[in-house]
């Protein structure tokens, strides 16, 4: 029964189906490019940029491939923060442990905010994020450990694994390097997993995913921990590089920017959220001198682009040339 | 155990005031193809959603193979072996159509929450997957991109995915819509084939098909059961006549 009706028009060429191995490729490249970062830009910045470009790869995972889009992701990143940078600095923990404890505070805080937003469906379960983001930004404001609007500061480095010292930047750099090369490989095994499959097809057609006997909520509901946790690894890390934890990492701004370094680099892609990060940081470091106009002519740039190429910078080229990247 | 695989008593569905599906018992016989048939507006998609879940019953009780099945959720019921297809063609649109049959068959592995594995092993599942692809003529679009394919295909593709399943039962809602005659008698021939031994709810407007496949024919207008039997008896009775087809007998149209 191959016979084929003779009206029948003919099939079109095979799909342009994710072809993970280029993924992988793009992946390969951006690490040399990265390594090599540090010879054309000061490596504090480059680190600082890399928590970001994590963060809005974790966002990615969420929004990408599972299509929940959260207007609170802050909430992971800026906790994350505040718990590594209590851990290195009450507890006196080393940075892998204080990093691991705020990673893992996030997945947990991830298990509990999925657990109330996640039946939740389009703009709803956007509003509960935010609505859950914003509770914890007050707990952040008031609570003690966190002080306020100073936030918590002096946070030292250390040696990771009693061994490397990070407070020589280019070593700090290669280390943040190492866990955001981590990061975005382990978004990649997800993203191809027999889990990452039924996740893409609950974004392609939930109601077909539900007939075919998948329990939709709980794939999303893993996504959403999966992400957070990532989200949390950024946001850990960050507090090391910096030093500190403030407000502004829970505050919903910075739920905003992730949103805004996705669509630039482009949903659904595997490195575009890097690149999206690095323009929108590019973009605030050159036009600081043009202060409150930053906003501004952030938001026009990102109308913009919207407008002009929907699929963000990499998801234009990525079509263009029938690959995924 | 009954001789019924499904059983409703009294369900009924109303939307803010409006009842869509009034009162309906239904009996589908094991192992037999059962015909809805019924005007546009008639509930029978309604039906379908209330069957499989996708709706909450205003009133009434569903039995699935001696399980009460009412308060049960869709996923749990496509698990208990009672699987759907849409009215409208429900792909994964930027899924290949072999991704599309696959991910039916990845159902086989119980729950896939392993995200640290590589999807390389769902590859044990293509040569099924091409099989089904086969079987409703679908092998020169295996690589296609379901999306874009001719409505006809993505019904047949659909059936592919449904079957993929290897459900006990199947409710099919208009599963020839949109295909030319070829397709048709495909499709009708394959529904014939895996109907061995499973039992199907179809709902079709195509009453050559009907005439030829189906053992039962329920009748729905407006929400309520109008009439029931085999094609015979159903096409012989004059309100059916009247309301269904209108002036035309059914026989007019029943040459299959
Ligand atoms: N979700 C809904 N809300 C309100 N009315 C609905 C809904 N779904 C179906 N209906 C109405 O119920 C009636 C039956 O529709 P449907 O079951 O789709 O008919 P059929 O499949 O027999 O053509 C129609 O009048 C339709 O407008
Ligand atoms: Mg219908």
């Amino acid at each position: 029964m191959t016979d084929i009706a003779p009206h029948a028009p003919a099939p079109p060429a095979s799909a342009p189906a994710a072809k993970s191995s280029t993924e992988l490729l793009a992946i390969a490249g951006l690490a040399l490019v990265l390594a090599a970062a540090p010879l054309a830009a000061y490596p504090f910045f480059l680190a600082q940029a890399l928590c970001l470009a994590l963060f809005a790869c974790a966002f990615n995972l969420l929004v990408g491939y599972g299509g929940l889009l959260s207007f609170g992701h802050a909430m992971f990143y800026g906790s994350a923060s505040y718990l590594a940078a209590h851990a290195a600095k009450v507890w006196g923990l080393p940075p892998e442990a204080a990093i691991l404890a705020g990673t893992l505070g996030a997945g947990l805080l991830g298990l509990a905010s999925g657990a109330l937003s996640i039946r939740s469906q389009g703009i709803y379960f956007s509003m509960i994020t935010l609505a859950l983001a914003q509770l914890v930004y007050f707990i952040a404001l008031q609570s003690p450990y966190t002080h306020g609007e100073d936030g918590v500061q002096a946070v030292p480095r250390g040696k990771l694994f009693g061994l490397i010292d990070l407070s020589n930047d280019v070593t700090l750099y290669y280390v943040v390097l190492a866990i955001f090369l981590f990061g975005l490989f382990s978004i990649y095994r997800i993203v191809h997993s027999p889990f990452g499959t039924v996740l893409k097809a609950i974004r392609e057609n939930e109601t077909r995913a539900i007939s075919l006997g998948y329990r939709v909520d709980q794939y999303k509901r893993a996504a959403f921990v999966l992400s957070a946790t990532l989200a949390g690894l950024a946001g850990a890390t960050k507090a090391i590089v910096a030093q500190s934890a403030t407000l502004t990492d829970v505050h919903w701004t910075t739920s905003g920017e992730v949103i805004l370094m996705t669509l630039v680099g482009g949903m659904g892609t595997m490195v575009g959220p890097v690149f999206g990060a690095f323009v929108i940081l590019a973009m605030q470091n050159y036009l600081s001198t043009f202060g409150q106009w930053v906003m501004v002519i952030q938001g026009a740039i990102f109308v913009v682009s919207v407008l002009s190429f929907r699929r963000g910078l990499i998801g234009e080229i990525a079509n263009r040339f029938k690959i995924s990247l | 155990m009954s001789a019924y695989a499904l059983e409703t008593d009294g369900v009924t569905k109303e939307f803010s005031g409006f009842t869509a599906v009034n009162d309906v018992s239904l009996r589908i016989r094991r192992h037999t193809i059962h015909a809805l048939i019924g005007p546009n507006g008639a509930g029978k998609t309604t039906c379908f959603n209330l069957l499989t879940k996708f709706l909450e019953p205003t009133r009434g009780s569903i039995r699935y193979e001696g399980r009460d099945i009412t308060r049960s959720r869709p996923a749990d019921v496509a698990r208990l072996g009672l699987v759907r297809s849409f009215q409208i063609s429900a792909v994964f649109p930027n899924f290949s159509a072999l991704d599309n049959v696959r991910i039916a068959l990845q159902r086989k592995r119980g729950d896939s929450f392993d995200f640290w594995r590589s999807d390389k092993l769902l590859r044990q599942y293509d040569s099924r997957a091409r099989e089904l692809l086969d079987e409703v003529g679908l092998s020169a679009w295996t690589d296609a991109k379901a999306g874009e394919m001719p409505y006809g295909r993505k019904r047949a593709l659909e059936i592919a995915a449904t079957l993929a399943l290897d459900p006990q039962m199947l409710l099919l809602d208009e599963p020839m819509a949109g295909m030319g005659h070829e397709d048709i008698d495909r499709i009708a021939d394959l529904i014939k084939r895996v109907a061995e031994g499973r039992t199907v709810l179809m709902v079709e407007h195509n009453l050559s098909v009907v005439s030829r496949i189906c053992d039962v024919i329920t009748v729905l207008t407006r929400g309520k059961v109008l009439a029931e039997g085999d094609y015979a008896v159903v096409s012989a009775n004059p309100s059916v006549q009247e309301a269904y087809l209108g002036s035309e007998s059914p026989e007019g149209a029943g040459h299959g």
